[in-house]
């Protein structure tokens, strides 16, 4: 089994605010790297995927890389974005189209919340008025809420924090790489209750391309292969609590990452218990929790003791987020998803560095964003 | 507050002196909407109609908005005061979002507390008043008691506290 996809080369911008490069330039460099490490030139390339949200349209690429004439789609899927794109590359050469591609995601916001417009999201002008326009409240609301009934305490989510920037500390990509304990971060300042400024990512920049191809192609590039197993995306349905509804319904249906998470599992033939790292969005600490459950990695309350045990750090059985996540490198909404895929990648690699998870052969990862939407992919050696 | 101008059209309106918010429901499967849409979330139909949502329910969850938001889209007063934000669930199925105001601002509030739908003054920054809608907690000393609106919510002559 290999999938119907496959990663011949990873390139990556640093994540950070990354003052005075634009989005674009980010997206070149990272698209460079990844031809680079794949040992291809931009001809080579037969097809290419990018995404940004904020940062401009990825398809003005070309007047840098070269104008080759390939298809070049651009995709905006609010932080799914990533997965988004991974899933178009794969449906463009499982169907025969091409056989090589380039996928890349980039972007760059500016300093502080998000201030998303309600006219963009489907709503009227009042909702914003009023401020709750606002994507903190919801991550605030949703944990709570959580907390209540699953019995999740502060200091679990205060140790999800400290996890995200001890792994950054590792990684050279990472935005935030300083290490803060737990009480640091339970006592900064409260952002949307109960979750406080280091419990929270910040919008960032950064960018990352992967080069793609068909998995029969794959052993001809000098990288050791990592094949996509599975990549799988869905939009909300009744009964889902997302961000931005004036209102839901009491009564909870499945959310998206369930639904992706479940989807994925099945096209690959890989579940949860058989993964040597997971990559989840951790929006917020609360988010990272919420999400292990919801992708079916453990049970509903049972995020207390994965915490209390270092059970999610590497070394431990279930290493996730080994990167630092969101919380460590930022949030650039359209490269969040591949830098997912792309330290996946480096560790069934082996080329993970201080932070390498022994041994790693499998791999999972996890997007979700407004308004409701999540992509998830299986990759394996 | 019936006297200011609401900040939006079809958001709230006024039955006996209570406020209730206008909603939407499907005609085939009963499901509610706010604010009002022209189909149905759940069954994708489009036989909807308008209606008054109950005015009372139960804090489902919330979170104090501790910073400014953006402005825009905030259309807020400059002088920012931390305000709370959660959903109520009301009888009939849905919880609504909004500003949670009343004895409990801004960080007391607990989930299930028992809350009623208010409307009250919104300051803009441009100095003009509009009349918004909130949520009030409900229990004894703050308002009317919680025994005092058993009973289903939205009943017709249901004498829950004008604001």
């Amino acid at each position: 089994m290999t999938g119907s996809l496959a990663i011949a080369g990873i390139g990556i911008h640093p994540f950070g605010r990354n003052e005075g490069q634009s989005g674009l330039q980010m997206a070149v460099a990272a698209a460079r790297e990844a031809l680079a490490d794949a040992g291809l030139s931009w001809p080579d390339i037969q097809f290419a995927v990018g995404g940004s949200d904020s940062a401009g349209k990825p398809d003005t690429m070309v007047s840098r890389l070269g104008l080759t004439g390939l298809p070049f789609t651009n995709v905006i899927n609010g932080c799914a974005t990533g997965g988004a794109s991974l899933l178009t590359a794969r449906t463009t050469i499982a169907s025969g189209t091409h056989e090589i591609g380039l996928v890349v995601g980039f972007d760059k916001h500016a300093r502080g919340a998000f201030d998303p417009r309600p006219e963009d999201w489907g709503l009227d002008g009042w909702y914003g008025d009023l401020g709750m326009m606002v994507t903190t409240q919801y991550f605030g609301i949703k944990i709570q809420r959580y907390m209540h009934e699953h019995g999740i305490t502060s200091a679990s989510l205060a140790r999800v924090a400290a996890k995200a920037f001890r792994n950054g500390e590792r990684n050279p990509a990472a935005w935030r790489r300083k290490p803060l304990p737990v009480d640091d971060i339970l006592g900064s300042a409260m952002v949307a209750d109960p979750l406080t400024q280091y419990m929270f990512c910040s919008p960032s920049a950064g960018a990352v391309a992967l080069v793609v191809c068909h998995p029969d192609l794959v052993t001809r590039f000098p990288a050791p292969p990592v094949y996509v197993r599975a990549v799988s995306m869905r939009s909300r349905r009744f009964g889902s609590f997302e961000v931005f509804s004036p209102s839901m319904p009491v009564t909870r249906g499945p959310s998206p990452s369930q639904e992706a998470a479940q989807a994925a599992y099945a096209e690959a033939g890989i579940g949860p218990g058989e993964f040597d790292l997971v990559q989840v969005q951790d929006t917020e600490s609360g988010a990272e929790l919420m999400h292990l459950a919801e992708c079916g990695l453990c049970e509903h309350g049972g995020q207390e003791e994965l915490m209390a045990t270092g059970a999610t750090e590497i070394g431990g059985p279930m290493p996730v987020n080994t990167d630092g996540g969101c919380i460590a490198s930022g949030e650039p909404i359209g490269a969040s998803g591949l830098r997912q895929v792309y330290e996946t990648v480096l560790q069934l690699r082996g080329q993970a560095g201080d932070r390498q998870v022994d041994g790693a052969r499998t791999g999972f990862t996890h997007v979700y964003g407004a308004p409701g939407i999540s992509a998830c992919a299986v990759l394996s050696r | 507050m019936a006297d200011l101008p609401p900040v939006a059209e079809n958001l709230f309106s006024w039955q006996d002196g209570t406020p209730r918010l206008i909603g939407s429901a499907c005609r085939a499967c009963g499901t509610l909407a706010f604010p009002q849409q022209h189909s149905c979330p759940r069954c994708c139909g489009e036989d909807v109609a308008g209606t008054l949502l109950p005015a009372e329910g139960t804090l489902w969850s919330w979170t104090v908005q501790r910073f400014p938001p953006k402005s825009p889209p905030y259309a807020g007063e400059t002088e920012f005061r931390p305000f709370a934000v959660g959903y109520v669930a009301l009888d009939g199925g849905i919880a609504v979002q909004g500003r949670l105001t009343g004895a409990a601002a801004p960080d007391g509030y607990r989930i299930g507390m028992p809350m009623r739908l208010v409307i009250e003054p919104f300051i803009r920054r441009d100095g003009t008043a509009v009349a918004a809608y909130a949520f009030a907690p409900c229990f004894p000393g703050h308002g009317q008691a919680p025994d005092d609106h058993e009973g289903p919510a939205g009943a017709p002559g249901e004498g829950s506290a004008a604001s």
